[in-house]
């Protein structure tokens, strides 16, 4: 056996075909043989396709006029609009339901979770119960539920149920005031960001400051007063005038203030509850990750209770919170596309949809559509690695 | 020394401290957890008062008030109570949707196989475990398929646009689960490849099918597939409903076996390669075995998400059983104030015995596997 100078065996002779490196080669080369042929195969088929049908593959079909309405949009939309304003009102849609489910989950979440951890045996068990019952059901039954069966069935608009003659629930929606500001409201405005800008500059100086002296000032009360002073003032002394639009029943229906379709309610309500009961649960697993040791030290240093959660506990659970919480505003999201199967105008409901049906593009649409999605994930997964980056624990 | 140098020194005893609380019983009890403070005791006097008006609302909707026999006229009064009849009335349709009525012994008999096979396969100290896997992901299947689409050994053909209600929610989540098993495995593996290309080809293929939603998914198998085929070749509507749910949740699976990979110590990739084994014959003794016992919960929580999603095929048009449920109803003769109610309340029934129960599972093995590391 051949020995070398450092008194090694020399490796064996092996053929070629075991060696692990050529090996690697091979099986690459042969992925991306597959990989080239199928989709070499797919595409072949798609082209030949679209030429027995006489369709041509392009985005130019986006220019062309949709000739459908849609009932409920944020931009000027009307039938004379193209398939672009059709992807736009879409698109809009879903974002104005995933940021109102966004907030309305987590506030509700937060609750949920908090509300489990209660030392109340009762409010803790129920707290338990709901996210067990709403979270093993599926969402879109629970859509379901809530359009068919608590929406629709409300009374017709001249028996609408009546908050305060400001908000209005009925068979066709749920009717809202608007607020209107006058020209003057701008100074508000301005105010509100100045007042805003000196809390940050004030919290900075105060942290100097214990930094310097170690005396604490009381940052959140004074940022707060002025907040809501200096903006109350100038509100005030600007005499703005802000007046609401009410609705009111007029003729077969309701006008003025806002209108929200029971699609939209109905979406918004049940993409709520059930991310909610999700994030209730990270909650939770957050607070609860936090060992008892932690409390226990921010005790015997000396941190009174306020201090200790909000240096302490919260910093360390957010960690554990942030992350899961984020992925399920990204299924939020992407539940928004349920709203199909109620018939409200998001994304895949009216381009997916509507517009496929018409004009008939499916790999431009469907693709378009998909390509939604992937940003908003990309851009979530992007925004979450440097969130990781940052709040990761620093190891020796 | 006079007594006057010992002031310190009590002379009377100290008053009696009244006994402390009851530390057993309801009493006590009732006093840690409902009343332990004023805001404690608002919260509790907040709740009984909410419960009590739900309670009774759910008890009268279910029983109390309920329809339970008779016709579907005994439910059309303004009684705010449930329509059972509804539900068996139109029961067949619910858990069989078009599928013959003649053949209905073949559902229930693949449905009984099912559970006989699983329950054993669920049961960590049941035998013949590796006979009870072969039996399960490869007889099973065949001996479902023929049963189900038949056309076969004297079986009338049903074709699968037959196919609804609850039997179609099943065989859409039991071939998601068998199917998205296998392709989970082999992604994961292949993004923890030491091949770059390998490597990126599964990083791309997981990271794609999980940043969209499954409704698009769909959509794209029912309406993108046929494109992409030679014309004349055909693929079956559940089918391709089968393929996308398989794919999707074939994706999410690779994550969470991932986690169990990435959680394995790396001397048993080391010991593995000690033995002398090779890649595959490393990963199927060595690793796969302990890194899926690791991530159990992770695999049934997917599916829990899978069989909660299969509900998604009923806006292709689908006859799952929530679309079965929607469809029964939409019948006159079946029309009654609470039918709506009815259904998803009995829709509510399904999925949460079927989900809850799989969630007890996860927790029953979690449970069971983290003993070793419990101090």
């Amino acid at each position: 056996m051949a020995v070398d100078t450092a008194g090694r065996l020399a490796p064996q002779k092996t053929a070629f075909y075991n060696d692990p490196v050529i090996r690697g080669f091979l099986y690459q080369g042969l992925v991306i043989l597959l990989v080239v042929a199928a989709g070499y195969w797919l595409v072949t088929n798609a082209i030949t396709n679209l030429r027995a049908q006489g369709k041509t593959f392009g985005f130019d079909f986006l220019g062309n006029t949709a000739g459908f309405d849609i009932a409920f949009k944020l931009i000027p939309y009307d039938r004379t609009s193209t398939y672009l304003d059709v992807f736009k009102v879409g698109l809009l849609n879903t974002l104005l339901v995933s940021v109102i489910g966004i907030i309305i989950s987590t506030v509700l979440g937060f609750v949920l979770g908090i509300a489990r951890l209660s030392r109340n045996w009762l409010v803790a068990n129920i707290a338990a119960v709901y996210v067990e019952v709403t979270r093993n059901i599926p969402p879109l039954l629970q859509l379901f539920i809530w359009y068919f069966a608590v929406l629709k069935v409300m009374p017709p608009v001249k028996q609408s149920f009546n908050f305060g003659d400001m908000f209005f629930l009925n068979g066709r929606g749920f009717y809202g005031p608007v607020p209107i500001f006058d020209d003057k409201f701008v100074w508000t405005a301005v105010a509100f960001v100045v007042s805003i800008v000196a809390a940050v500059l004030l919290r900075r100086w105060a942290k100097l400051r214990l930094e310097r002296t170690g005396q604490r000032f009381p940052v959140f009360l004074t940022a707060l007063a002025i907040i809501v002073g200096l903006t109350t003032a100038v509100f005030l002394l600007s005499g703005t005038q802000v007046t609401f639009n009410l609705p009111a029943l007029a003729g077969f229906n309701f006008r003025g203030g806002f209108a929200a379709p029971p699609e939209l309610t109905a979406l918004v309500v049940g993409l709520s509850i059930y991310h909610a009961t999700f994030i209730g649960e990270n909650v939770r697993a957050g607070i609860q990750a936090v060992s008892h040791g932690q409390t226990e030290a921010a005790q015997s240093l000396g941190l009174k209770d306020n201090d200790r959660l909000r240096l302490v506990i919260i910093p360390q659970a957010m960690r554990v919170i942030i992350p899961p919480t984020t992925s399920e505003y990204l299924s939020l999201a992407k539940n928004s596309s349920l709203g199909a199967a109620i018939a409200f105008p998001e994304l895949v409901s009216i381009f997916s949809g509507t517009a496929l049906n018409q004009a008939g593009r499916a790999i431009e649409i469907v693709g378009m559509t998909m390509a939604v999605y992937l940003t908003f994930s990309l851009l979530t997964s992007f925004l979450m690695n440097i969130y990781n980056a940052r709040v990761a624990l620093v190891e020796r | 020394m006079t007594d006057t140098s010992y002031q310190y020194v009590r002379h009377t005893e100290a008053p009696k401290l009244p006994p402390p609380g009851r530390s057993t019983g309801i009493i006590h009890w009732l006093r840690s957890n409902l009343f332990s403070s004023v805001s404690n005791t608002i919260l509790t006097i907040v709740t009984v008062i909410f419960l009590s008006w739900l309670l009774p609302l759910l008890y009268n909707f279910l029983i109390g008030r309920a329809v339970f026999t008779g016709t579907m006229d005994d439910c059309r009064v303004e009684t705010f109570g449930a329509c059972w009849v509804f539900i068996t009335g139109r029961a067949s349709f619910m858990f069989y949707g078009f599928y013959p009525m003649t053949e209905y012994w073949r559902p229930n008999t693949v449905f009984i196989l099912g559970l006989l096979l699983v329950i054993p396969l669920l049961m960590p100290k049941a035998p013949f475990k590796l006979a009870n896997l072969i039996a399960f992901f490869v007889v099973y299947p065949i001996i479902a398929v023929t049963l189900l689409i038949g056309g076969v050994f004297g079986l009338e053909h049903v074709p699968t646009e037959k196919w609804g209600g609850l039997m179609l929610t099943l065989v859409l989540s039991v071939v998601g689960v068998v199917g998205s098993f296998p392709i989970g495995i082999l992604l994961a593996l292949g993004r923890r490849s030491n091949m770059p290309i390998i490597k990126t080809i599964c990083i791309l293929t997981i990271e794609l099918w999980r940043a969209v939603p499954l409704i698009t998914v769909l959509f794209m198998a029912s309406v993108m597939l046929p494109l992409f085929v030679p014309s004349g070749f055909t693929v079956d509507k559940v089918i391709r409903a089968m393929i996308g749910i398989t794919i999707f949740y074939g994706a999410y699976m690779a994550e969470t076996i991932r986690g169990g990979l990435q959680a394995m110590p790396r001397g048993q990739f080391e010991a593995a390669s000690a033995l002398g084994l090779n890649y595959w014959k490393s990963m199927i003794f060595i690793i796969l075995p302990q890194a899926l016992k690791y991530v159990i919960p992770g695999i049934v929580g997917t599916f829990i998400s899978l069989v909660k999603d299969t509900s998604l095929v009923s806006i292709i048009g689908m006859f799952d059983l929530l679309n079965a449920i929607n469809a029964a109803g939409s019948d006159a003769a079946w029309a009654s104030p609470t039918k709506s109610f009815t259904g998803y309340a009995f829709a509510i029934g399904i999925f949460f015995v079927l989900c809850f129960s799989l969630s007890r599972y996860a927790k029953y093995m979690e449970n069971r596997l983290n003993t070793g590391h419990k101090r």
